[in-house]
């Protein structure tokens, strides 16, 4: 079943900061005045990979995560899409 | 997905930079609440240029620190105020600023509009002229008024409307709440520490046990809609934690550079025994951050001491460090606010005048307001640049 998430393309918003810890990252949206945490090093990896894929799943492949795996990162990604996070990329 | 350890405990264990800090800019005031917790008033001839200010922002971009929190004193009377403010956003440092709004005229007002990387809180400790100009002085709650009206013609959506919870205004929660909503506001809630000239008048204005937990109640019933700079999670006692980190991120992910660039741990803490260092030495304020003692005290475990076997110490994890510091209670003992009330039973035991004084006071002489409140206690009941939205579970 196609994903509304992880079968779209997406790109972090352009007022969104990232700042890479060892846990993961912390984002920050200067709009929306939101900061968010990326609890993993892997998501931070998907959501940097984000803006030259195709689509999230393919963001996540790259990021070496498996089809068996991919539900908490489709959760986060949604609350990242939630949140003006990230942003729809169009072709 | 798995991580090796919970993610406040990294919090706790300190992160490189801070993730937003509080900047006091000046000491200068145009009014003497009676609560302040930087005991504000006269300008210290030591505050920081606007060069060595410029110099401190150049760092906070370099560390990535997302957002600064100024205060004061009244920050937006200091002369180079918007000229600092225009070369942080510049600089890819937020400001959220904090005001009693004397400078909000319409013009201003229509410059913060039309910046996305500036945010505005306006303090309002009550929600009638009555009970807010009893502790913010006479007029201060028309000057307020008068900023939010000129931010809300301006279309600044979401500024904030920020609160110290007092004694006296416990009761007007709703009121506030319907304040923020009418000039499409955000209502922040914060809590009185005993900090600065607040050790003063703690006793007389800090919220009732019952109190306490009315508030609780009414922070759970409106959830993230309602910021709070995790200030309260000392609260967090009473069972489920508020929205935030609940931690105390003193030193290890927030902390306080005051007017004169000392560096302390955080904003309600301005004591000799909290003071990390100084901007203006070698290494600047990263060198503060990343090397001094002090935070990495704070950084290292952490001794629950008497509240150790407490049932409630892995929620509010002991409480607020200042507000013990200032009530002359034990560090590692409990909040004098304890929602088990252990703290109460503490602060009995306190040796009248023993609490350790502020010390730094600028209070202007004199200016005190006069105490004009009568106590509206209600009858025989006993009794936080939130920043940190936790969004990504």
């Amino acid at each position: 079943m196609p994903s509304p998430v992880l079968d779209r393309a997406w790109a972090l918003a352009p007022q969104v900061s990232v700042r890479p810890e060892p846990f993961g990252a912390l984002l920050y949206h200067f709009g929306t005045r939101r900061l968010s945490f990326l609890k993993d090093r892997r998501l931070l990896a998907v959501v940097q990979g984000l803006a030259d894929a195709p689509t999230a799943r393919a963001a996540c492949t790259g990021a070496g995560i498996g089809p068996a795996e991919i539900g908490p990162y489709e959760r986060a990604l949604a609350r990242l899409t939630d949140t003006a996070m990230l942003e729809e990329r169009r072709p | 997905m798995s991580v090796a350890i919970p993610l406040v405990e990294h919090f706790a264990r300190g992160l490189d930079a801070p993730i937003c800090l509080t900047w006091e800019l000046t000491y200068a005031c145009n009014l003497a609440c009676r609560h302040c917790l930087s005991s504000s008033g006269r300008r210290d001839p030591a505050e920081l240029s606007t060069a060595e200010a410029k110099a401190v922002i150049d760092e906070l971009e370099r560390m990535q620190v997302f957002y600064v929190n100024i205060g004061g004193g009244e920050p937006t009377i200091r002369p180079d105020f918007w000229e600092l403010v225009d070369y942080a956003t510049a600089h890819h440092v937020g400001v959220k600023f904090s005001t009693n709004g004397v400078r909000i005229t319409p013009e201003v007002a229509g410059r913060l509009a039309a910046s996305d990387y500036v945010d505005v809180q306006i303090s309002l400790d009550g929600a009638t002229a009555e009970v807010n100009d009893a502790v913010r002085g006479e007029g201060s709650f028309a000057t307020a008024t008068t900023a939010m009206e000129h931010l809300a013609a301006a279309g600044f959506g979401g500024f904030k409307v920020s609160v110290v919870c007092t004694r006296h205004n416990i009761a007007q929660l709703d009121a506030f709440k319907a304040i923020a909503d009418r000039y499409g506001a955000q209502l922040r809630l914060t809590r009185l520490r005993p900090s600065g000239r607040g050790a003063d008048v703690w006793d007389e204005l800090h919220p009732t046990a019952a109190q306490q937990r009315e508030l609780y109640d009414w922070l759970l019933a409106h959830g993230e809609g309602v910021l709070t700079g995790d200030s309260f999670f000392h609260l967090a006692g009473y069972g489920e934690a508020l929205p935030g980190l609940n931690l105390c991120g003193a030193g290890r992910v927030v902390c306080l550079i005051d007017p004169v660039g000392d560096v302390y741990a955080c904003p309600f803490a301005i004591h000799d025994a909290f003071r990390a260092g100084n901007v203006r030495h070698p290494g600047g304020f990263a060198a503060v951050w990343r090397e001094s003692e002090l935070f990495r005290t704070l950084r290292g475990p952490q001794a629950g001491g008497a509240c150790a076997a407490c049932s409630a110490y892995d929620s509010c994890r002991g409480g607020c460090m200042a507000a013990k510091f200032f009530t002359g209670l034990p560090l590692d003992g409990p909040d004098p606010e304890c929602v088990k009330g252990f703290g109460e039973l503490r602060l009995a035991s306190v040796e009248p005048g023993s609490a350790p004084k502020p010390s730094l006071d600028h209070s202007r002489p004199a200016t005190a307001v006069p105490v004009t409140l009568q106590r509206r206690r209600p009858p025989d009941r006993a009794c936080d640049e939130n920043p940190l939205t936790l969004t990504v579970r």
